[in-house]
């Protein structure tokens, strides 16, 4: 099966981090309507190979290619067709929720105040919306950049540990926000150290030390 | 669809000015710290106007050049810190915009309004205010060109823990020449001499730091962001 044409391919990736051998020869597909579960002990290079597939991290050896083209060829181009949530919820503490959506998926898109309201809705944190992040709990925190990657209606998502801080309803939130972008052809390469438990198919890639 | 250049550019400004506005102990303490530091040579030196008068230029810039250097520490770390730089970076903007508008929001906040409170300080200062005029303009050039410099300082000392101290060294032996310009053309002007060729040369810094720190801004940022 030839995927690469319009999905994401990542081809024998190799990081050194300082004398330390992170990836080696990491090679994965994932095509459109597909989840890609990664999973691995602390330390295996998660999160590495989730920055190296964003782009903010550029290997030694290999590279990562987005509908059959390398992502360094066209950086921004690649960019807007991506949503990464590191495990950080990458709010300014003394924005309001509405604004720092505003301010971060504005540069990926042109949104109406009333798109990222709607956003927050589905996260479950419509009430948030005028209150400096500041005050938000860790969870709710977790939902605000959950409603990010959201309205960002990116093709591809890249979650860090999506489900930290969440409880139940919100985990439940996560899941079917997760099931729906599959089921509408989009792509998600999900690091988490727990069984995700959809009813979509995902697929599982295990790092090792 | 896709956001423009130039509404990106904006964007960021806008988002950079409503996070200064909400901490505005973070605005004010760059322009109290020049107000202190002017006021207090008048203070230790003898009462000889004259004395004061010639020592004026020198002191209105070392407290300028001093007073911007507390901000630039923070204007790439607190996005650093909360992981937004990451978010930025990927924002299909290309890192570029990104650093020149936070750069431009940057001396908007510090070094135009170190210009907007100098006339303040010249008074203090017992500088003609005839001079007012070419003090203010020399002190624009120089605040923004100092902040361009300080942006690729900040840009290299970002993942550093106590990278303010670096930042200074690497800073301040590239801002002497603003000194020695800046404080040359309020020289002039207090003795009323032609002040243009200072005054150029300043100008000829602000737009080879305008053109070219941007690149290597961005550059230092994306070597800290790996």
């Amino acid at each position: 099966m030839n995927i690469s044409a319009d999905g994401l391919c990542v081809e024998k990736v190799h990081v050194w981090r300082g004398d330390r051998h992170v990836l080696k020869a990491v090679s994965l597909e994932v095509g459109p309507g597909e989840l890609l579960h990664i999973s691995g002990p602390n330390g295996t290079g998660k999160t590495t190979l989730l920055r190296v597939v964003s782009g903010l991290l550029r290997p030694e050896q290999g590279g990562v290619a987005w509908r059959g083209k390398s992502i360094t060829s066209a950086p921004t181009d690649y960019q807007n067709e991506l949503a990464y949530a590191s495990h950080e919820p990458a709010l300014k503490s003394d924005l309001t929720a509405l604004e720092n959506l505003r301010f971060m998926v504005g540069l990926k898109r042109r949104v109406t105040l009333s798109d990222l309201r709607a956003s927050l809705e589905r996260t479950g944190v419509a009430g948030c919306a005028d209150l400096p992040a500041r005050v938000l709990s860790a969870g709710q925190r977790r939902r605000v950049a959950m409603a990010r990657v959201l309205a960002c209606r990116a093709a591809l998502w890249l979650l860090d540990e999506p489900f930290t801080n969440l409880d139940a309803s919100g985990s439940a939130v996560m899941s079917a926000l997760l099931e729906e972008h599959i089921e509408q052809g989009g792509l998600a390469l999900v690091v988490a150290h727990h069984d995700l438990n959809l009813s979509a198919e995902t697929r599982h890639l295990g790092l090792q030390g | 669809m896709k956001v423009g250049l130039w509404e990106a550019f904006f964007l960021v400004v806008r988002r950079e000015l409503a996070l200064s506005f909400r901490r505005p102990d973070q605005l004010l303490q760059p322009l109290v710290f020049f107000l202190i530091v002017t006021t207090l040579f008048p203070l230790g030196l003898s009462v000889q106007l004259s004395l004061l008068r010639d020592m004026a230029p020198g002191v209105l810039w070392v407290a300028a050049l001093l007073s911007s250097l507390l901000s630039l520490d923070a204007l790439f770390k607190s996005d650093a810190d909360d992981g937004t730089l990451e978010q930025l970076a990927l924002s299909g903007q290309g890192l570029n915009v990104i650093v020149i508008a936070k750069t431009v929001a940057h001396w908007l906040v510090s070094g135009a309004a170190l210009v907007l409170v100098s006339p303040l300080v010249g008074t203090a200062l017992a500088i003609p205010e005839a001079a007012f005029g070419t003090m203010m303009v020399s002190l624009g050039l120089g605040t923004l060109t100092l902040s361009w410099l300080g942006a690729i300082g900040a840009g290299l000392t970002v993942g550093l823990k106590r990278g303010n101290v670096l930042l200074s060294l690497i800073v301040l032996p590239l801002a002497m020449p603003l000194l020695i310009f800046g404080a040359g053309a309020t020289d002039r002007a207090i003795s009323g001499t032609s002040t243009a060729g200072a005054l150029y040369l300043l100008a000829a810094l602000c737009v080879l730091t305008c053109t070219l720190a941007p690149f290597a801004a961005t550059a230092a940022l994306r070597i800290t962001l790996e």
